[in-house]
């Protein structure tokens, strides 16, 4: 086990002609809580999916848990990994997305017990009674049979977390989880959230919530234009920013 | 201020419920009307023109559409006709759903393979197809089964392997599966992505999304032209008759040669027809409604409803 969760050095991703990440070096600890602020086409999101390998990277490296994202070393070689090795990797990690991305023909229990049984073999009646317990964790114990189109987004966002959760993932990372939500609806979904850090889980989440990243985060990091601007401490970066950019776009969203 | 003015004025309690008078729709009883004397005079046709006694074979002749209606040949042409229906429209889903996902792979050889096979079938008609399968035996006399290029392992005619049966089922099978890929490829197209890299998150492979996540849900879209597909089906099994095949058309055909009674004839035939489409379309209901679970809130109005809804005021 190693003491870092994700370790990247200088990650650079294009899309065509299109820079979007320029070299990011960052590191999150394990238990620690990182949110990454900074306005939209700064890069954030894309650095996020970058690292289950959502995106492929063009250059420098990034690892989870000490193993290099996508690829494997040997002998001073990268060699790709296969489809069924990017799966592995992937199931350890968490996402939750900004539109929720819910099975829509599936209840709220059958999109949580769906991944334990296909991808971890979990006999199905184990897999029900753990999905039914996270439901309640995130307190919709009354909604297992229900379908996403009948939740509010808030609901759904807490489904989608506890759909994630029964991967028993190591890391989860959050692209932007209340950008779509009605403002009285962020509330419930940044409680569970902030449940799940005090019990200790490692968490990347890309947020504009300044007020969370300030309460539960243990470093944040401020992105522009595909770069790294500032990172440290909340009070540090969000009390007193050392960086133009980062004090500009502070006063824009508080 | 003007706002608090406002509301000092608002009487208190609900104020009285609306009693208007309905607009009314003089053109709608004008439209019914002329559509009902239309169809009484249709009607007033189809039932007294049962032919006169001095012109042999003249008129619908209702009572030889009864006699023949249940006629044992009739109802083997029938029964021909479902069991063709059936397995021409499962190989075409079959193909249709291999040339779909074929045609969305990023190997270009492979989804050019595909799209030439939809290019050619879809693009030659049906009938030339039948009859091109059905005089084969003509183009290859022997058929060999083997390793390409190696060993032939069978080795056989093709008067015996391509019987009427197996050309009729090839020419309807291999065209329908043209057509379903183009459904079947719009019905993938239409999941959202999210729902893949949802699942990519969770670790699951490509094969497991594609059974488990996105054709469930392109099921939606891909039911309702499948519908008419089969449909359609039913009815072109009919031009199987130009190679003998002993469906429901080749079954009256046979008759009427011998006793010339065509019109009556071909009114059984579309009885038949007519009855086994509309088995189709209950079937169709009921798959749409198991498909389209989870998409809206309230299932769609069951048709009954709809009738009821006629003579309410929201209409």
């Amino acid at each position: 086990m190693s003491e870092l969760m994700v370790k990247a050095e200088g990650v650079h991703k294009s899309f065509g002609r299109l820079e979007v990440l320029k070299g990011i070096d960052l590191e999150v600890r394990r238990g620690e809580v990182m949110c990454i602020l900074g306005p939209s086409g700064s890069g954030k999101s894309t650095f996020l999916r970058c690292i289950n390998h959502l995106e492929k990277i063009n250059a420098g490296r990034l690892s989870v848990d000490g193993e290099l994202v996508g690829y494997r070393e040997k002998g001073g070689k990268l060699y790709e990994l296969n489809e069924r090795e990017v799966a592995r990797e992937r199931a350890e990690i968490g996402m939750v997305f900004q539109h929720f991305n819910l099975f829509p023909h599936m209840t709220a229990l059958e999109n949580v017990t769906l991944a334990p049984i296909q991808v971890k073999d979990v006999p199905r009646s184990d897999a029900r009674n753990r999905g039914q317990q996270l439901l309640q964790r995130v307190g919709l114990g009354d909604k297992l049979a229900t379908y996403p189109v009948a939740l509010s987004g808030g609901q759904q966002q807490r489904v989608a977390i506890a759909r994630s959760l029964a991967m028993e993932p190591k890391l989860m990372l959050f692209d932007e989880p209340t950008s779509a939500l009605d403002p009285e609806l962020v509330g419930e979904v940044l409680d569970v959230m902030r449940q799940l850090a005090r019990d200790g889980m490692t968490m990347i989440v890309v947020t504009h919530e300044i007020g969370f990243a300030r309460e539960v985060a243990d470093a944040v990091v401020f992105m522009d234009d595909g770069v790294v601007v500032e990172s440290g401490p909340p009070a540090e970066v969000l009390g007193a920013p050392r960086h133009e950019r980062t004090r500009a776009f502070l006063s824009k969203v508080l | 201020m003007a706002t608090s003015k406002l509301t000092e004025e608002r009487p208190t309690g609900r104020p009285d419920e609306i009693k208007a008078v309905p607009v009314r729709h003089p053109g709608r009883w004008i439209a019914a009307a002329i559509v009902l004397v239309i169809a009484a005079s249709i009607a007033r046709t189809i039932i007294s023109g049962a032919g006169s006694k001095t012109v042999p074979n003249s008129g619908f002749q209702w009572h030889v559409v009864g006699q023949y209606l249940f006629d044992s040949r009739v109802l083997h042409g029938v029964v021909v006709t479902i069991y063709v229906t059936a397995l021409a429209m499962v190989i075409g889903i079959v193909l249709g759903v291999i040339a779909a996902i074929m045609r969305l792979s990023p190997n270009p050889i492979v989804s050019g393979a595909s799209w030439l096979y939809i290019w050619f079938f879809r693009g030659t008609p049906l009938l030339v197809q039948i009859i091109f399968w059905y005089n084969l035996q003509a183009l290859f006399p022997t058929i060999s089964l083997g390793i390409p290029f190696g060993p032939a392992l069978i080795h056989t005619h093709a008067n015996t392997v391509i019987t009427t049966l197996v050309a009729g089922l090839l020419a309807l099978g291999l065209n329908e599966g043209a057509y379903m890929s183009e459904i079947v490829r719009a019905g993938i197209i239409s999941v959202d992505e999210g729902q893949s890299q949802a699942a990519q998150a969770l670790g699951m492979s490509r094969l497991q999304i594609m059974r488990l996540i996105v054709l469930p849900q392109a099921m939606r879209v891909i039911i309702p032209p499948t519908g008419n597909e089969t449909i359609s089906m039913l009815k072109n099994t009919s031009l199987l008759s130009v190679i003998s095949l002993g469906e429901l058309l080749f079954a009256a055909q046979t008759i009427y040669d011998v006793n010339y009674k065509v019109i009556p004839l071909l009114i059984v035939v579309s009885i038949w027809y007519l009855v086994m489409t509309s088995v189709l379309y209950v079937g169709q209901y009921f798959i749409e409604r198991h498909y389209g679970r989870g998409f809206s809130r309230a299932q769609r109005a069951t048709m009954r409803e709809r009738w009821l809804s006629i003579g309410s005021k929201q209409q």
